[in-house]
Parts: C-alpha cells; structure tokens; sequence
C-alpha cells in the first residue's frame, strides 16, 4: 500500500512536483502520465526517497525520514529510466545487490540472500545469465536484471519509472506483462511512468496526469484519456479507440502536413 | 516457467514473497567472493618478495647465513645465526626494516588506489588525487628547509612535516569542495583536489628555489620516493595508520561494488553512498598521507596494482580491495629490490623505478577506459 499526501517537490528553488495525491493499494498497479517536465520521475523519486519533499508518502502505513535508507529499501524497489550497469560486473552480483538493506551493512549476503536471488533469477529467467557480464546482455536482458534487483529487496511498493524507454515493442511488452504478472502473484503495489499512452492504459487500474508538476486527473483509463484531455494536457491531435485491454490512443497527422506528403 | 515466489500475506495483512528459501536453489548461485586460494597466492608472493628483499642487498652475506638468521628469531626454532654483528645489523637494522616498509607502503598505495577508483567511478584515479602528493610535499620542504641540520640524523620530524602537510592539503580539498547545496559530489572533490595540489606545488617550489643547492638535493631525493632506512622508526610510525586504514577499505569492500551502480541507485537499495564515499576517502586519504610520510612520492603503484588484479581476478571489489593490499605489498617490495640490484651498490630513486614501469601502464589503461567509454 502506497500513500502519497500533498506532496511537492522544489528542486533549486523551482517547485517540480506540487501538491500531489494518490493512493496505491495492494496489487494495483497507478500509472503515471504526463507530458515532458510535468514532474513525473521527480514524484517517483520522491516515493523512494531520492529528493526531498515536503507532505506525506506513507509506505505500508509508515513514514520514512531522509536517514532511513535501508528500512525504507525494504518498503518500496526502485526501477530507474536510465540505470547504470558497471559493465562488467556478472548478473548475480548485480541483483544481490539489491540484497544490500536486508543483510549486515558491511558483511556478506546470508544462505536467505542467495536462495531470494536465485528465485528471483529463475522467475525472470535469468538463471542461464547469472554468470555472465551485464555488458554481454541484450538491452532486454538488461531490463530483467534491473527489474531482478529491485524485485529481490521484497518490497511491497514496486516503482519504475519508464522502465521500457531503451526497449523494442517486444522486449517492452515482456517486461511489462513481467511486472504485471508479479503485481498480481505477489500483490505489489505498482507505481510506473510510461511514455506511451495506450501501454499505459492496459496495464494501470489508474492514471495519473502530471501537469506543470499538479495532479491534473486521476481516475480509470477510459476515463482519463479522452480526446480532450489528449489534447488538453499534451497538446496533441489524437483519436481515441476501444481496445481489447484499454482505450487505444492513436496520434493524427495534421491535415497541413498530410496535404503536403500527398501534393509531392 | 517455474514459480519460486507465491503471493502471501504476512499477520499484518502485508503481501510478501513467500520465504521458501529451502526449495529455492540458493546453492547454485555463485556470487563473487575471495578464494582461499587468491589469499595463499598473495600471502605466497608477499613472502617471496620479503624474503628476496631480505636475502639481497648491497653488501654481499652469504645467503645460508641470512636464512640462518632469520631463522634464529623464530620461536621454538633453535637455529643460530651464523652472522657477526655487523652482518645482523645489515639483515635486522636495514634490510628487514626496508623490506617491511616497503610491504606497508605498497600494500597501502596499491588498496588506496583500488579505492579511490571505485569512489570516484574513474580507472585512472590513484592515492593522490585529492593533493596528499602535493601537501606532503610542502610539509617535507619546509621541514627540510627550515628544519634544524641537526635533525637529518636523528629520528626525522620530516615524515611529521610530510604528514601534516598531505592532511592539511586533503582537508583543504574537502572544505573547498563542498557544493554549496549539498554532499561533494566526486567531480567538485576531484576539481578541488586539482586546484589545491596546483596550489601547495606552487608553494613548494617557491621555498624551495629560493635555498641552495644541498637543500634543493634533499627535497628532491625526498620527492622521487625511497624506502632506505636505519632501523624500525618508519615502520613503527606508520603501521597504526596502514593498519587502521587497510581495516576500514577491507570493511567497505561491498560498498564499493554498490557504489559502482551511481549514487541514486545505491540510497534505492539502502547503501548510504555519500556516508560510504566519505569513510572510504578519509581511510584511504589518511593511511596513504602516513605512506608517503615516510616514503616520499611513489607514483603509479595505485594504478598497476589494482588494474592488474581487475584484469586477473575479475571487477568485484570483494577481491580487488583484499588483494591489492597483500600484492602492492610484494609489489613494492620488489621494485625497491630492483631499485638497489639495477645499478648497484648505487640506488636508483624508487619512484623512478615505478614511473618506468607504471607510465606505459597508465597508457593501456587510458586507451581501455576510453575503449570501453
């Protein structure tokens, strides 16, 4: 369970984040959206506790200060937009890391350590990869691994913050249908950023709409993305269609530009 | 594919994974960790290279009769030693003292340097990076300069002076290089370092360009780096330092893998990576400024050793930190071997016998690191 109560974020002095609301209850999953800038990641980082904000974000009912790292790792798992992978380092390695607030802070990962990251291998089918560098990984392999490593602090609260910009459609589909599928097994509460839209709205229960850094709208998918609100929040022409899983927002060309392409 | 973590729910009515860690093939996993046998291989060449340090040297014993002495000094082992005075004298009061300082300070350049790769995320990083060179080399000068004659004989206060400098010159790259608005990040600490070293050289060179020439010969006989020495007085003042300091970088050594993911990542998983930066770089800082106390400046020890662990043993600092300590230790001990045995009986400058060998080091790595970049 994620709460998150009238929570901004100012960061050098300009207010990204401002006043923002919402709730995540066990196995949902919030979507959040929002044009360029409107404070998306920032709110995710918050809810980690990576900048500091003023307002509440309840983990599990608790609050964590700023000081509380490690009990707060155990609370919510972080997948970022951009991770960095040492190169060299091998795939175990890596997720243990993710083991870091559950053992001695300077000693080594415990026999429960090891067997918690070698489920979490094997459910995502990295075992056959464990031994190998991140360097030799494909980008979707990667993204396993960093979803891997947040999913071995056995957190309640999973964030991820576009967590398939780096991705083909298919490596993104996985991963997400991935993280979908632990939501429902193991009743996290899922908080994620996406780009796109009509991925966005198969997989949340909610949405969110950040804009200029407020909470815009937040409700059911085909409530939320209507033409208008498309339009409204991201200035774009779209034409929103019934889908199998959720509303299909599809871009429009404008009519000035396809009168040029036919013309030549 | 198999299901390993089942939804559950805790008393408190929380989900969790299901901790089934006895059906889980936690055994199969094999996370980096030291080897015994990486410890034996270490421990096997530090000896060697001691014992090598110990048997050589300028004056020729009969090598039996060194071993003989050594040998007399071990407990319950009733050997004679078939040295005269003077002989024991050379192996107890010159050569065994220099072989073990050798061994404290290389082990304490090579782990420093380990270290600051893995703080400062950059390859090329070495002990000297945030100005202990620079400051050490102020405090020498002055002490050389202005330091009564008297005491270049007896017990030196130049690896005081030498000391107090490299902390004064670190201690002035942290407060210059603090942000304004939070933690030091690595660049502005690594830009502070660069200006307060710039800094402490200029000054440096300035008292010293104004002495005459003996004096100038001194400092710079101190600057190129030596490990002579009549007795255990070096050894004894900086082993507390060396040992406090290897203590801290061995108990870190985890932290630097997790370091090696970014900041925001590492606090994402609970490592504080600012409070693990500082411990690392003040241990690392502080164990190094006592090295060069009593060494003067010995270049590219923290390059070639750590990089050439990497290579052999793989990135994870579990190994690299332990290991560079017991390897930069024989290191160092042989170079200074190769430093008396060269040009014999006359001595080469031991920071000249490291630049030689660490200079095109430095190259491959630099091309690595811009390869892999």
């Amino acid at each position: 369970m994620l709460e998150v109560d009238d929570v901004s974020v100012a960061l050098g002095g300009t207010t990204v984040v401002s006043h923002v609301s919402a709730r995540v209850p066990h196995g949902a999953w919030l979507g959040v959206v929002g044009p360029n800038g409107a404070g998306k990641s920032t709110l995710l980082r918050a809810v980690v506790g990576l900048v500091r904000y003023e307002g509440h974000i309840r983990l599990g009912g608790r609050e964590y200060g700023p000081g509380e790292l490690r009990a707060r790792a155990c609370a919510v798992a972080y997948v970022p937009q951009r991770p960095l992978l040492p190169r060299s380092m091998n795939v175990t390695d890596y997720v243990l890391l993710g083991r870091s607030a559950h053992h001695s802070y300077l000693g080594p990962e415990t026999a429960r350590d090891l067997s918690v990251t070698a489920g979490v291998l094997e459910r995502l089918e990295l075992s056959r990869l464990a031994r190998r560098a991140l360097g030799e990984l494909s980008g979707g392999e990667q993204q396993r691994a960093v979803l891997a490593r947040a999913l071995v602090q056995e957190a309640p609260v999973l964030v991820m913050d576009e967590p398939t910009t780096s991705l083909d459609i298919g490596h993104a589909q996985l991963v997400l249908e991935l993280a979908d599928q632990l939501r429902r097994d193991n009743g996290l509460s899922v908080l994620c950023s996406l780009h796109d839209l009509t991925v966005a709205a198969q997989f949340a229960d909610d949405l969110l709409v950040l804009s200029g850094g407020r909470a815009a709208l937040l409700g059911k998918p085909a409530e939320v993305l209507t033409e208008a609100n498309v339009k409204r929040f991201f200035g774009a022409s779209v034409e929103v269609l019934p889908g199998l899983a959720g509303p299909v927002v599809s871009p429009i060309r404008h009519a000035s530009s396809l009168e040029v392409t036919r013309a030549t | 594919m198999t299901l390993t973590a089942r939804p559950g729910l805790d008393r408190a009515g929380t989900p969790h994974l299901r901790k089934a860690e006895a059906a889980l093939p936690g055994r199969e996993l094999f996370p980096t960790r030291l080897r015994a046998w990486h410890i034996a291989a270490g421990v096997l060449f530090l000896l060697c290279s001691l014992l090598a340090s110990v048997l050589v040297g300028p004056y020729h014993l009969p090598p039996a009769q060194v071993l003989a002495a050594l040998a007399s000094k071990i407990p319950l082992l009733h050997v004679r030693s078939g040295l005269g005075a003077l002989g024991n004298a050379d192996v107890w009061q010159i050569r065994a003292p220099s072989a073990v300082l050798g061994g404290l300070v290389g082990a304490m350049l090579a782990v420093a340097g380990a270290s600051y790769q893995g703080v400062f995320a950059n390859p090329l990083a070495d002990p000297y990076l945030l100005g202990v060179a620079a400051g050490a080399g102020l405090g020498a000068t002055v002490a050389i300069v202005y330091g009564p004659a008297a005491w270049a004989s007896s017990l030196s206060p130049l690896p005081i002076a030498a000391f107090v400098g490299a902390v004064a010159a670190v201690a002035a790259t942290f407060t210059l290089g603090r942000s304004r608005n939070g933690p030091r990040s690595p660049a502005s600490l690594v830009l502070a370092g660069v200006a307060v070293a710039a800094f402490f050289t200029a000054v440096q060179t300035f008292i010293a360009q104004r002495q005459n020439s003996g004096d100038l010969e001194v400092v710079y006989n101190w600057i190129l780096g030596g490990l002579s020495t009549a007795g255990w007085a070096p050894v004894e003042l900086i082993a507390p330092y060396v040992a406090v300091s290897a203590a801290v970088l061995l108990a870190c050594r985890r932290l630097l893998d997790a370091l090696s993911v970014g900041d925001e990542e590492a606090s994402s998983f609970g490592v504080h990576a600012d409070r693990a930066r500082l411990v690392v770089v003040v241990a690392a800082t502080l164990g190094t400024a006592a090295a060069v106390s009593v060494s003067g400046l010995i270049g590219f020890v923290g390059i070639i050793v750590p990089h050439t662990i990497r290579l052999l043993a793989g990135p994870s600092y579990r190994r690299i930190i332990p290991l560079s300590l017991l390897f930069g230790a024989g290191f160092l001990v042989l170079a200074n071997l190769a430093a008396g045995a060269v040009l014999s009986p006359e001595q080469i400058p031991l920071g000249v016998v490291t630049a030689f060998l660490g200079a095109p080091f430095f190259l491959v790595v630099l091309r690595q690191s811009r390869r892999m970049g």
